[in-house]
């Protein structure tokens, strides 16, 4: 059994800020992130898809079909772009790296029929760095 | 316990299946598929799971696995042209995939410690692309 695992970079700007928490509870939780205007980062994002190879073509994924599916489904949508304003998955939650994390696996499970529609390769996990020091996991069969 | 090693070779290859012929190739492979090949700084992680001998504390000893490494990856791979030096990627397609397997398949046995075993092995063909094997047996 294999994993394939290819690396994607995005940069985008967001706010942490909760509309369930008053202005002042937002500045104690988020403290510099809840700044109003916002900030950004290089998100790094690592997909893995776990699969046996295929005799022919000695590949376990076809990284050009896994390129497609990220182009339009992560990059396109979140790439420069701010996931507070562009994002409508963020307009009632806020766009923490966590919350990113799932919506991305959630974006790449409900879609991954489309370019492999066979019982394998099969959607692993994700892990996104928002920074070289803040690393988050998300298990695809943790979401929907 | 699990402990990683890590070793690079450098290696051109192209990727061709030759029971195809030269359109079916090109258009599998693409770019891959151009028949004077290229190539890539590979990274090896072979990786082994077990635990600390009691009284070295190692689980095993670290310059017998870089010797391993270094016989059965780097010596036969480092700056060859695999489909052509490299066998058995005069049939079977060098790509990432079957890359890690022959490494699994060359080295495994000889991994078989008192205290530790294989576990996975990585191959990143770029630092954006790599594959995970587990063996035959390995998760489902």
């Amino acid at each position: 059994m294999y994993r394939t695992t290819r690396q994607y970079r995005f940069a985008a700007s967001h706010r942490l800020h909760s509309s369930e928490l008053t202005d002042e509870e937002n500045r104690r939780v988020y403290g510099k992130c809840n700044n109003p205007f916002g900030h950004g980062h290089n998100y790094v994002l690592d997909v893995s898809a776990r699969g046996p190879v295929d005799e022919q073509t000695g590949w376990a994924v076809d990284v050009r079909k896994l390129d497609n599916l990220v182009t339009r489904q992560v990059l396109e949508p979140f790439d420069h772009r701010n996931l507070n304003e562009d994002a409508p998955a963020f307009r009632d939650i806020p766009p923490t790296t966590e919350n990113l994390g799932v919506e991305i696996c959630r974006r790449l499970k409900r879609n991954w029929k489309e370019l492999f529609p066979g019982k394998w390769p099969k959607l692993e996990k994700i892990r996104i760095a928002e920074t070289a020091k803040n690393i988050f996991e998300v298990e695809a069969d943790e979401v929907e | 316990m699990l402990i990683t090693r890590k070793v690079e070779f450098s290696a051109a290859h192209v990727c061709r299946n030759p029971q195809l012929d030269d359109e079916q190739n090109r258009a599998l492979y693409g770019p891959a598929s151009n028949p004077h090949g290229h190539g890539h700084n590979y990274v090896v992680e072979v990786t082994l799971r077990g635990d600390p001998d009691p009284v070295t504390g190692m689980v095993l000893d670290l310059k017998d696995l870089k010797a391993i490494l270094n016989r059965e990856i780097v010596e036969p791979y480092d700056h060859r042209f695999l489909n052509y030096e490299a066998p058995p990627f005069d049939r079977i397609p060098p790509t990432t995939e079957n890359i890690a397997r022959e490494i699994w398949r060359r080295i495994e046995p000889q991994l078989r410690m008192p205290r530790s075993r294989l576990d996975s092995v990585r191959v990143y063909e770029t630092h954006d692309l790599y594959v995970d094997y587990f063996g035959e047996d390995g998760p489902k």
